[in-house]
């Protein structure tokens, strides 16, 4: 019923083997494209921008990222925070060294350094699988966390030991720093993160995504079919942390301002963005969104969403609520559907498609 | 893609509101949030601090009905000492124009203190914080009265002269200084070693990786090999009772070991038994009841069931004391505040100035019913600190109790070392913004 496709045909390769075949969809993506550009800048408020969309932004990039590398490779990670940190330490040191530079190119730019380190710890992959390769990957936060506090070359010798992110300005418009406006900020991010997923998309769905997702099926297999399996699985990790590198430096530059590593590329990071993939969907971009809000958004709308309906909650008591509801609603969803939410949202399509005659 | 939409729109839709649906509600009141911790791995110390910070506020709304005849509105946000939901906090608290912030975490404090003088909102980190904005000129919005981390190391080092006996007895000792392996655990340092060359004696250092804050055994085998005169721990959370454990357990004198005043809970010692008695932190605040202020809280708060404090005998810890004391800086500076301008209903900047004004003199104390409670405190213009004096607080197996007299951190060795940071702060943050509000005359 509201996804019947009937009438539209597809007179050509390429139309038959678009990324959105459907019509409703292509309406659904710019509508949504059309509020996230226009109507949430126009109407959102402050608190909606900085508390609520420029993490869900910064999320869904780091979770697309770790999603290429154990969703599309099946090579599961628990070093994204430690990558996220490299890229923001990387952009830090890049702009207060070359601060003339336009601050986008850096941030962009930080991302091939967390790209870097990534293969180098992406190389025990041709050996080591699974639980194994993931214990090696967190060697990789572990290290780096004490790398970021240890070496105050990093952070240029700050005494407080913190990033402190200097005022940058893009086309006279400060967007880095406290004077940068929360609109400014979220508008430059939106497009980072929009830009990094079309290429994102593009990638898994051509030969290099088919030749990642051939590994992580089997990678004997892939090996027997012609597929190099150290370059494919080494580019993996270099696209995944390229991703992770450039939400951090997004991170610490349009959405904290500065901090310090401990805080902020703890290995608790690196475990938030693997829920948002799992809970999200493995194996599939928008599921990166998907967990991003369900993980990013919901303790926001609980916390703030509850009393402003007039639930009167106090401080404390709404944050162990929101442990307990979002702990139940992750064994829900897990249970109810293994495949994520993403999964979840296609079963939804394909109802709504055949509705209301399902057969 | 049309559910999602829906979805974000509902989203949207009740979070747009949001901030606009509590405005303070009556005319004439001013709105005071507090950031507090009572959930989450710090909320042992999370919890005291926030009953104090509390309780003294809505005391001076029972009794006084407010400051200067204006009511405070109080509001809690609860940051469960993360740095995001902290920054959440400040978002949904700043539209409703707060006379100031009290992040109570180093980490948040600072992620405001760029936003404080673009919002107008002054921010006080009491003994906590960025210690380099103690220079007014450089932060004119932050403050961070009465102490900051390098005069505690300085009170530290000025104890241990006393001890053994003069300045000069120092040459050739050994210090210790546990410390968090973090920002906050390592800003000592540079202060030590300086006082280091300057009186002859050795400082060693022990980090521990915040992931080890319960796991001290190997830095405890180096400790024994050691045996350092003193030790100084610059330590937190669930850092301090273990490392009060440990050196009971390695026979480690506890007399001998002395924290920050962020080491310094009930909780901290108590976790060491019978045994701790001896355990030295220092110290701002007195402990106990036995002040008219403290008997007008049981009084007016605690005894209408208006507090969040359940026994009774927890009033009166150190910690609880501390956000009794901090709280008195925020009324304080309102009055301040009041005069000055003459207004009764003051806004961020005014309170600003009020900071500024902040003289806490013995006489004020006592009229405020803390004599002897807290050394008097003076903020200026130039000085967001005061470098005001801390003691000794010991253990007893009970409470803490007053060892020391009141001490005077080095502040000829502690300023230029914040005039430089905050200096260098200003020059590595490019368009940090130069000082723009004038100075008022002190009254």
């Amino acid at each position: 019923m509201f996804y019947r496709e009937a009438g539209q045909f597809k007179t050509s390769y390429a139309a038959d083997m678009a990324i959105f075949p459907i019509l409703q969809d292509r309406i659904g993506l710019a509508v949504i494209l059309a509020i996230a550009f226009i109507a949430i800048p126009l109407f959102g408020s402050n608190f909606l921008i900085q508390t609520v969309m420029i993490p869900f932004l910064v999320f869904a990039l780091a979770a697309i990222g770790l999603n290429i590398l154990t969703g599309y490779t099946g090579l599961i990670s628990l070093g994204s925070g430690a990558f996220m940190g490299v890229g923001a330490y990387a952009c830090y040191k890049l702009t207060t060294i070359f601060p003339g530079v336009n601050i986008i190119v850096w941030i962009l730019a930080s991302g091939f350094f967390a790209a870097a380190i990534g293969v180098v710890f992406g190389l025990p992959s041709l050996r080591i699988k699974g639980f194994y390769l993931t214990v090696a990957t967190l060697a990789a936060q572990f290290f780096l966390q004490w790398s970021f506090v240890r070496i105050p070359w990093l952070y240029n010798y700050n005494a407080s030991g913190a990033i402190e992110v200097p005022q940058r300005l893009l086309a006279g418009i400060p967007v880095t720093g406290a004077n940068a406006t929360p609109v400014t900020r979220y508008l430059v991010l939106l497009s980072i993160v929009i830009l990094l997923t079309w290429i994102a998309s593009n990638l898994v769905h051509g030969r290099i995504g088919r030749s990642w997702m051939a590994v992580r099926d089997m990678d004997i297999a892939a090996e027997l079919m012609g597929i190099r399996l150290l370059p494919a699985k080494l580019l993996s990790f270099a696209v995944s942390s390229f991703y992770c590198g450039v939400a951090g430096a997004c991170m610490m530059f349009l959405w904290y301002g500065g901090g310090e590593a401990n805080d902020a590329f703890n290995i608790n990071q690196s475990f938030t963005i693997l829920f948002m993939v799992i809970i999200g969907g493995l194996g599939s971009i928008i599921g990166s969104y998907f967990g991003a809000a369900f993980i990013s958004i919901l303790p926001t709308a609980l916390k703030f969403g509850l009393p402003a309906m007039g639930i009167a909650l106090s401080g404390p008591v709404a944050e162990h609520l929101n442990y307990i509801i979002l702990g139940v609603l992750i064994l829900f969803f897990l249970i109810v559907e293994p495949h994520g939410l993403a999964r979840l949202w296609q079963v939804g399509k394909q109802k709504l498609r055949v509705w209301p005659f399902p057969y | 893609m049309k559910k999602s939409a829906l979805a974000l729109g509902l989203v949207v839709g009740a979070l747009v509101g949001t901030p606009a649906l509590h405005e303070a509600s009556a005319q004439e009141s001013v709105y005071v949030p507090l950031f507090t911790y009572r959930t989450g791995p710090f909320a042992g110390s999370g919890i005291p601090i926030a009953d104090g910070m509390r309780d003294y506020l809505e005391m001076l709304n029972q009794r006084d009905g407010g400051i200067g005849g204006v009511k405070i509105v109080i509001e809690e946000c609860e940051t469960g000492y993360d740095t995001k939901k902290g920054v959440e906090c400040y978002e949904a608290v700043k539209d409703k124009k707060p006379v100031l912030t009290n992040p109570y975490s180093t980490g948040i404090t600072l992620q405001l203190i760029p936003r404080a003088s673009v919002d107008k909102i002054p921010m006080l980190s009491m003994a906590y914080g960025l210690s380099a904005s103690a220079d007014g000129t450089v932060f004119p919005w932050i403050f961070n009265p009465p102490a900051t981390y390098w005069d505690g190391a300085s009170v530290m080092v000025t104890y241990m002269a006393q001890q053994l006996g003069g300045f000069d007895k120092l040459k050739g000792k050994k210090l210790g200084l546990i410390h968090l392996d973090a920002p906050f655990g390592k800003e000592p340092i540079p202060l030590l070693e300086n006082l280091a060359k300057e009186y002859g004696f050795e400082l060693k250092l022990y980090p521990i990786a915040a992931a080890d804050m319960q796991n001290q055994s190997g830095t405890w085998l180096a400790i024994r090999r050691d045996r350092p005169d003193f030790i100084y721990n610059q330590g937190f959370g669930a850092m301090n009772p273990t490392a009060v454990k440990e050196a009971i357990r390695n026979n480690y004198p506890v007399g001998k070991m002395v924290g920050v005043w962020w080491a310094g809970g009930d909780d901290d010692a108590r976790g060491g038994g019978a045994e701790a008695k001896g355990y030295k932190a220092l110290s701002f605040n007195q402990t106990g009841v036995d002040y008219p202020v403290m008997q007008d809280i049981i009084k007016h708060v605690f005894d209408k069931k208006l507090s969040k404090v359940e026994n009774r005998n927890r009033i009166g810890e150190a910690l609880y004391n501390r956000g009794v004391y901090n709280s008195m800086l925020i009324a304080e500076a309102i009055r301040t505040a009041q005069r000055i301008t003459g207004k009764k209903v003051v806004d961020g900047a005014d309170v600003r100035r009020g900071l500024e004004g902040l003289d806490i003199t013995e006489a004020r104390l006592k009229e405020l019913g803390m004599e002897g409670f807290a050394a008097p405190v003076r903020v200026t213009c130039a000085d967001h600190n005061g470098h005001n004096k801390a003691f000794v607080a010991e253990w007893d197996g009970g409470k803490y109790v007053k060892a020391s007299d009141w001490i005077e951190p080095i502040k000829n060795k502690v300023r230029p070392l914040i005039e430089a940071a905050a200096k260098e702060y200003a020059s590595s943050n490019t368009g940090w913004p130069k000082r723009s509000e004038a100075c008022d005359k002190p009254s």
